[in-house]
């Protein structure tokens, strides 16, 4: 039953695998490229999930042409926030020279430490 | 319906989200050497911001609600805005918090970001608010998703627009966190789109219903609406889920913080009402039982936002751990998941976002009179070296511990009364006062300190200088009349509240 349901719905549990591949990155990756990388996985995995269940074998796309309806008007934002987290990796990687977001955390306290001393 | 709205309140919705989405395109344009950029969005915010109150006057009497028609294609496929009384009620705090919030930190701005690059911060604080209120008026959950992602975007800019390397730390951490949340949400939109075939929040709800009265795809519709709730809780600092928000609260720019702290927590936790009102209906949350999980969180966040917030030693970081508090407030009253309890949590999201950024403006005048340091014991005797600022902390001070007559007094009255009415009384008065406790606790001494004098001033602090200029005496002014508004005069306010609740699901 429950292998049977996988085998059936096999693009929304490779979707589901993905995902979860992707938010682990996102979550227990240190450095902040594979951080980013594993947003993008986890994006990815819900554009396959959402072409999944859309897909009907045999039809055509759902944009009908001289009717009445449309589909939602869809904005992709996720490319933005890539670059954006990009940038800010660029930046942090400036200030602190590393990759590492411990490392950058621990760097900090240790600049933090030196201006306390020094005042 | 609609025809018994007036024509401009009718457009109000869309002509607010699309005239601060038009600000954003336009700032860039504007001669950047001048101050062309913030005066047009302080004037956008205005505009907005008297909109909103002419479509809550036309509202709130009578209690109607009305959904616009974005486009040529009508539901259940094309894409709508709704307005009621509680959405313009939220508008226009919204616009009134953050146009004071820009007024009275205008002097910590142009210290913190250079002139060649203010343009953009009022490019990103104008995207923040057409986000802010399309989070507010949608009708459409995909619609929602997009202006979440502007707003993380926006928000994380604001962030990071003062360029050091603490604040691009903390705005990276920010986006990590906002992503996990914003990703949690679309899956959830995609699972619940997959149930019902529907983006439109009262068709979705129909197709909820009818879902879980024949009892199927329980589990299915229990895992979205976690991951929706998850997700939203993230971004809006929930405890567990918040440890973001210190960080980027309490090392951002004045205004920044004022404007994270009062407003786009709240853009979140509205939508979060919205989902459980407008698409599963109270009582299918109640059903699945998110309501008492939120609940134990939010009393959770109650007691560990002011017990770190106690532990503070930075005046910044310490309003920043007290906003973990207050949100728990918030989620107190939704998890109660009564129509007194969310009125209350409303009250309460409006109480906040005047509070906390008064807070955060005092503070700011306070830090900037004491040579820039934010640690608590440099800010000793800072009263006398900026009254205004003075003045307004210790009014937020008395309104975060909700001292009668502030604005604090008045919803945690409203939470108090809420928990009566509940079978959670006891746990949540305990965590009400346990945690008022606390607020006196940490809140109390920060105020004794700015207003002991200091027996030795070094000499660059004895000169007070004139730190407050026109506009931070004027938001100030402003803040406090609001204060005592809110304090005095709550119940037309919760009436408005308790309307626009009725006409929400």
């Amino acid at each position: 039953m429950m292998t049977e349901g996988l085998i059936v719905n096999h693009y929304e549990a490779v979707a589901v695998i993905l995902s979860g591949i992707g938010l682990t990155n996102l979550l227990l990756q240190r450095n902040l490229i594979k951080k980013i990388i594993g947003l993008n996985i986890m994006d990815t995995a819900v554009y396959l999930f959402l072409a999944a269940k859309g897909y009907v074998a045999g039809r055509a796309a759902p944009i009908i042409q001289n009717g009445v309806t449309a589909a939602e008007a869809y904005v992709n934002p996720i490319p933005s926030v890539t670059a954006f987290a990009l940038s800010l990796t660029l930046r942090l990687y400036e200030a602190y020279g590393t990759l590492n977001i411990d490392e950058a955390f621990a760097r900090m306290r240790a600049e933090r430490r030196r201006e306390e001393g020094r005042s | 319906m609609t025809e018994m709205v007036g024509a401009l309140a009718y457009n109000v919705p869309f002509f607010s989200i699309f005239l601060a989405l038009l600000a954003a395109i336009a700032a860039p344009l504007l001669p950047r050497a001048s101050r062309a950029a913030e005066r047009m969005t302080l004037a956008v915010i205005l505009l907005v911001g008297a909109m909103s109150a002419h479509l809550l006057a036309d509202l709130a009497a009578t209690g109607r609600s009305f959904t616009f028609m974005m486009g040529h294609f009508p539901a259940p496929w094309g894409n709508e805005l709704r307005a009621g009384p509680l959405e313009a009620l939220l508008a226009l705090v919204f616009c009134v918090s953050m146009g004071l919030s820009l007024l009275g930190n205008t002097g910590s701005t142009e210290e913190d970001i250079s002139k060649e690059r203010r343009y953009l911060y009022f490019v990103m604080i104008n995207l923040l608010l057409s986000s802010l209120l399309a989070l507010v008026y949608t009708n459409d959950i995909f619609t929602a998703y997009v202006f979440i992602e502007i707003n993380t975007i926006a928000a994380c800019a604001i962030v990071a627009a003062k360029d050091c390397s603490e604040t691009i730390r903390a705005a990276l951490r920010y986006l990590v966190m906002s992503l996990v949340g914003s990703g949690l949400v679309l899956i959830s939109i995609c699972l619940i789109y997959d149930l019902t075939g529907h983006l439109l929040m009262q068709h979705m709800h129909a197709s909820i219903a009818e879902l879980i009265s024949a009892g199927r795809h329980t589990r299915s519709l229990t895992v979205s609406l976690v991951l929706m709730t998850v997700g939203l809780a993230i971004k809006s600092a929930l405890y567990p889920f918040g440890s973001w928000l210190p960080d980027a609260h309490g090392n951002a720019t004045n205004a920044s913080s004022a404007i994270l702290s009062g407003l786009v927590l709240k853009g979140h936790i509205f939508l979060i009402v919205k989902i459980f009102y407008r698409v599963f209906g109270t009582d299918a949350v109640r059903l699945l039982h998110i309501d008492s999980v939120l609940l134990i969180f939010g009393l959770a966040a109650m007691i560990m936002g002011s017990l770190n917030a106690l532990r503070q030693t930075n005046l910044k970081r310490m309003i920043a751990w007290s906003s973990v508090a207050q949100v728990g407030y918030i989620f107190l009253g939704i998890g109660l998941n009564t129509a007194v309890g969310v009125a209350a949590a409303c009250l309460h999201i409006i109480v906040h976002a005047i509070v906390k950024p008064m807070l955060f403006t005092a503070a700011g005048g306070l830090i900037s009179a004491s040579m820039h340091n934010k640690e608590l014991h440099a800010l000793k005797g800072a009263f006398y070296r900026n009254r205004w600022a003075g003045v307004g902390l210790i009014s937020g001070v008395c309104s975060m511990i909700g001292i009668p007559t502030f604005a604090g007094f008045a919803s945690k009255l409203s939470l108090a009364l809420a928990s009566f009415e509940s079978p959670a009384i006891l746990q949540g008065l305990l965590a009400l006062a346990l945690s008022t406790l606390l607020n006196a606790l940490y809140y109390v001494p920060a105020a004794i300190t700015i207003l002991t004098p200091q027996a030795q001033a070094a000499p660059s602090l004895r000169a007070p200088k004139p730190a407050h200029s026109l506009s931070y005496s004027v938001a100030m002014t402003a803040f406090l009349a609001l204060n005592f508004f809110l304090g005095l005069f709550y119940n037309p306010v919760m009436r408005v509240i308790e309307r626009g609740l009725s006409v929400l699901g």
